[in-house]
């Protein structure tokens, strides 16, 4: 009994330490924000054009009856990601056809109309959430974010960060296809 | 990567100062009181360990005014709460609610209080069984030695 | 050149670790004299390369030689110099130099100090803490040199990040650290004893001095850091239940147990093990401290950058150390012979509880911090563990431990008498209640246990008092006669009321702080005025001030009561333009009834142009936070000073309790 409870803070800290070496995993990212709107269905929201462009808004009814996957991302003028960002974006939409949807994320329209002025419009439709409480419906933690939404208006996948790197362009491809798959 | 900064508060230093704006505040003080008892326990998302209450974040300005709005539209406390939960998950609550992969949280200190006073109970038995023993026999060479330690710390406690 | 001399001297520092690690612990096992009398020499010298190393360091530092990556890292020759000179322990490689040398100091301390302690034993604990100090020799030759060159030099430094330049920021780390690492020293002692395999009450008298000097570090290291948030951050909270900060914490909790741990052990020659296990466990959490600080492991408001590598290799290092000395404790303590006897109602009994509460803080503080991590590992889910749980959790358990803290010094070793316990007592009781009932009838609505920490600080108060006035015979006999007393009465005996009084003062400011906190948020412009606290702040408007490397915006801000002009508030918003950044800083009147402290935030957007955010706060009795932390540490300082610790005094008696010097 006694040899027992001696051992014990040793065991405890053999514990510990397993966990530490978990948590040293490199591939592990402390600070990234959990999501709780994956497999659920795409959230109720009508934003409005972004004024003084063409392309339309965006509503939740927009992203149920697409019929295919379509990518739903979230950007900003004065993000400076975004800008790497979207000559990825535009070949995306323009080499391999992918529907690419656009929320304009607390922006100034007229900053949002300038910055695709200058470097082209790949968005289908773009709805315009000058006051964040779409981002916060779609629980963004952060601007550039990517969302891939199946046929049937389910969000499958979310993607944090600019997507610039051979290796995040995958990503997004493999769960582009995944959602093509039929269930 | 490599850059290493030392001990506090460094990375929001860019942003820093506090959260809450005077146009955010809602006139009913009571809800307000509650508003703000709430954005203390929510967390902001993007910033790193810190209550949506102080946090200069854009994303947190916004949570603070959809809190304000679903109470001033009669929400309760609960209900608000599940309304950041639909979204974040358990995350964006500090206090994490009771439920299976917490109960170890919330009971852990008082199941650590129980063993160690159930270590002190033990420990108190044993000795009681030994001083009825001693007080049986007449002393020997070990207790004429807890004798003088007693009478020694009672000197020194004149 | 100063910089290779310096990492030349660490090389060489480390070589004397080994040499140390080795020879006094082979002479204290063969009984060599000689052999252990070397760790004396190898301690010194340790100190002095350590010493030459973090001066060559400073010294870079002082010049701004941006060939040093370090410098370049850390420093700008636009700095005032003394946040150069605290540069030098800014970043991860200058703070494990100072840790290291902090390590090697007590160490040395010990070696020339410690005469009075017997050559096996202090042959044993020198080569312990030669153990931790190569440890972290080779971690940071092989990990985190911090003499690394870069080529070719560039013009200027790369860090003026204006809110480190600070006078309470640049002091924090040092004192932290030899809180942190004076635990270092009790460590060694407590693997020396269980190698030893005998712990007796001469030995907690040995090493009393240093854990007291540790934890009076330790105190002041986490106070200031304390001080700082509150007036350099905006918000007014003291706080914040960070896990940077909870790791400070813990070993503060668990050192603060072991103190009182150690009294029982050495006048009543119990609690052994217990106080062995306390001594390795404080010093295992100030190293998962460093761990957790330096490795990215957990999300902090305090920033660091993650590196993963120097993480495993620190815990390889917590690894050795931790589970060795556990280890060697799961074998040897239940060899250690059993402690003197007892009764339930005693003051060993009373401390017993103590340390139980204590020991139960601790662990919720440390679980609190590590769940999330838990969570992720094994359900893949995040969670947040903040603030509201660790009020919910942790003040359950201090509560007690203070009401304790009344008793337990009126109870007799022993075997207390409970019944005369009450008699003195029972007016301190009447005390406590009555303020709690006053406080309860001028608070208009503030929460419940607020008046009860009120009641209990009182209580606390009082005993103390009472307890300390029975011991001078205070109107029990002639005034000249207690005043004689109090002169003889053992230095340790006003220590430990000090800083018991300290705690119920410190409760005093986190109550008033917390509960009666008034708060005001406005657009304000030239004309606004704001009620607060019976105070009238009148907003006259903002002037532009500018200081040596910054521009600020000044807020002009006049404070009345009863309608005369009490003082000037001046809260500024400053831009540093080489640094590119803003900080806010802070004006605030304190007294001793309340401090009130008033930021300014950006100028109004659209909505309310022209106008300024101002946020004017009100923190009753929030510098009683502070003169508490001063008596803890005061009161620390008195108990060190105690005859009975001083150099050569005890000596171990063959067995059994020491001869006790008469008092």
């Amino acid at each position: 009994m006694k040899r027992m409870v001696v051992a014990l803070p040793a065991l405890v800290a053999l514990i510990l330490g397993g966990f530490f070496l978990w948590g040293l995993n490199p591939d592990r990212d402390p600070n990234a924000v959990p999501t709780a709107r994956i497999a659920k269905p795409v959230p109720e929201f009508d934003l409005p054009a972004v004024a003084g462009i063409e392309t339309p808004g965006l509503s939740a009814d927009n992203l149920r009856e697409t019929g295919e996957p379509v990518l739903v991302n979230v950007f900003a003028s004065w993000c400076v990601p975004c800008r790497a960002e979207h000559a990825v974006l535009t070949r995306f939409v323009e080499q391999d056809g992918i529907r690419l949807m656009g929320i304009n994320y607390q922006d100034k329209p007229e900053d949002a109309a300038d910055w695709l002025a200058d470097l082209g419009n790949p968005y289908e439709r773009i709805g315009s959430d000058l006051d964040g409480r779409v981002g916060v419906d779609w629980a963004i933690s952060g601007v550039p974010e990517t969302f891939v939404v199946d046929a049937n208006g389910v969000v499958v996948f979310r993607y944090v960060g600019p997507i610039i790197a051979p290796e995040a362009q995958a990503e997004v491809r493999a769960a582009l296809d995944a959602a093509k798959e039929p269930l | 990567m490599k850059r290493w900064i030392l001990v506090l508060f460094i990375t929001f230093a860019a942003s820093l100062a506090w959260g809450l704006e005077p146009d955010e505040i809602l006139s009913d003080r009571g809800l307000e009181q509650r508003a703000r008892d709430l954005s203390k326990q929510l967390r902001c998302v993007v910033c790193l360990n810190q209550d949506i209450d102080s946090s200069n974040a854009g994303v947190a300005r916004t949570m603070r005014i959809l809190l304000r709005e679903r109470l001033v539209a009669g929400d309760s406390d609960e209900e608000v709460r599940a309304f950041f939960v639909e979204r974040y998950g358990d995350f964006v609550l500090f206090q994490p609610p009771l439920k299976g992969s917490t109960y170890l949280l919330w009971f852990g200190p008082f199941v650590f209080f129980g063993i160690g006073a159930g270590i002190v109970v033990v420990v108190f038995r044993r000795h009681r069984a030994k001083t009825v023993r001693m007080s049986a026999g007449s002393l020997s060479a070990e207790e004429e030695h807890e004798i003088n330690a007693f009478l020694q710390s009672e000197e020194e406690h004149k | 050149m100063i910089p290779e001399s310096g990492h030349f001297a660490l090389v060489l520092a480390l070589a004397v670790a080994l040499v140390q690690s080795v020879l006094p612990i082979l002479g204290a096992r063969t009984g060599r004299a000689l052999l252990m009398e070397s760790a004396r020499t190898t301690a010194l010298l340790q100190m002095i390369l350590v010493g030459i190393a973090f001066a060559s360091l400073v010294r870079s530092f002082v010049v701004s030689d941006f060939t040093v990556r370090n410098v370049l890292e850390n420093s700008h020759s636009l700095k005032p110099m003394i946040f150069k000179v605290a540069g030098s322990w800014g970043s991860h490689e200058g703070s494990l130099l100072l840790w290291t040398l902090i390590l090697v100091v007590f160490g040395a301390g010990v070696a020339l100090l410690g005469g009075n302690i017997p050559a096996a034993l202090k042959a044993r604990t020198l080569s312990v803490q030669a153990w931790i100090s190569a440890g972290f020799l080779t971690f940071m030759l092989f990990t985190s040199n911090p003499f690394e060159r870069v080529f070719p030099p560039p013009l200027d430094g790369q860090d003026l990040n204006p809110l480190l330049q600070d006078i309470g920021l640049a002091m924090h780390p040092p004192l932290l650290y030899f809180g942190y690492v004076g635990f270092s020293i009790v460590f060694s002692f407590a693997v020396a004893a269980l190698i030893e395999g005998r712990v007796d009450p001469a030995w907690a008298r040995w090493v009393r001095p240093w854990a007291l000097a540790a934890w009076i570090s330790l105190t002041a290291g986490i106070a200031l850091g304390s001080w700082w948030a509150y007036y350099e951050l905006g918000w007014g909270g003291w706080w914040f239940w960070d896990p940077v900060e909870n790791v400070s914490f813990m070993p503060w909790l668990l050192g603060t147990a072991l103190l009182h741990s150690a009294i029982v052990t050495e006048k009543r020659d119990t609690f052994k093990s217990w106080t062995i296990l306390l001594a390795i466990l404080t010093f295992s959490l100030s190293l998962l401290g460093t761990f957790i600080v330096r490795s990215g492991l957990l999300t902090s408001v305090h920033a660091f950058a993650v590196d993963p590598e120097r993480g495993l290799y620190i815990l390889g290092l917590l690894g050795v150390t931790i589970v060795g000395s556990l280890t060697l404790y799961a074998w040897r303590a239940p060899q250690l012979e059993p402690g003197g006897l007892f009764r339930p109602i005693s003051r060993e009994a009373g401390l017993l509880i103590n340390n139980l509460l204590l020991a139960t803080a601790t662990a919720t503080v440390l679980f609190g911090t590590l769940y999330p991590l838990f969570v992720e590992a094994l359900a893949d889910e995040k969670v947040s563990v903040g603030p509201p749980y660790f009020n919910t959790t942790f003040i359950p358990f201090m509560l007690p431990l203070v009401i304790m803290m009344g008793i337990g010094p009126f109870l007799s070793w022993k075997r207390a008498d409970l019944p005369g316990v009450w008699q003195r007592l029972r007016w301190v009781l009447a005390i406590a209640l009555g303020v709690g009932l006053v406080v309860w009838y001028l608070q208009t609505d503030g929460p419940l246990l607020a008046v009860i920490s009120l009641a209990i600080a009182a209580w606390v108060f009082a005993a103390s008092l009472r307890e300390w006035a029975l011991r001078i015979k205070m109107f029990d006999a002639p005034l000249p006669e207690s005043l004689r007393r109090a002169r003889n009465l053992p230095r340790a005996a006003h220590g430990m009321t000090l800083a018991h009084i300290g705690i119920a003062v410190l409760i005093l400011g986190f109550v008033g702080s917390t509960a009666w906190k008034e708060e005001r948020i406005i657009f304000a412009e030239p004309g606004t005025r704001v009620e607060i606290a019976g105070f009238e702040v009148v907003f006259e408007g903002i002037e532009r001030v500018q200081g040596p490397n910054y521009i600020a915006q000044q807020g002009q801000l006049r404070v009345l009561k009863n309608g005369a002009e009490l003082t000037w508030l001046r809260p500024e918003r400053r831009s540093y333009p080489v640094a590119g950044s803003t900080t806010t800083e802070s004006a605030i009147r304190t007294t001793l009834a309340g401090d009130l402290y008033v930021t300014i935030g950006e100028p109004a957007a659209d909505k309310a142009s022209g106008k300024w955010t101002v946020r004017i706060l009100y923190e009753p009795f929030v510098t009683w936070i502070w003169i508490g932390a001063v008596m803890l540490i005061l009161g620390g300082a008195l108990s060190m000073s105690d005859r009975r610790l001083r150099v050569g005094v005890p000596k171990r008696a063959r067995r059994g309790p020491a001869p006790q010097p008469a008092e």
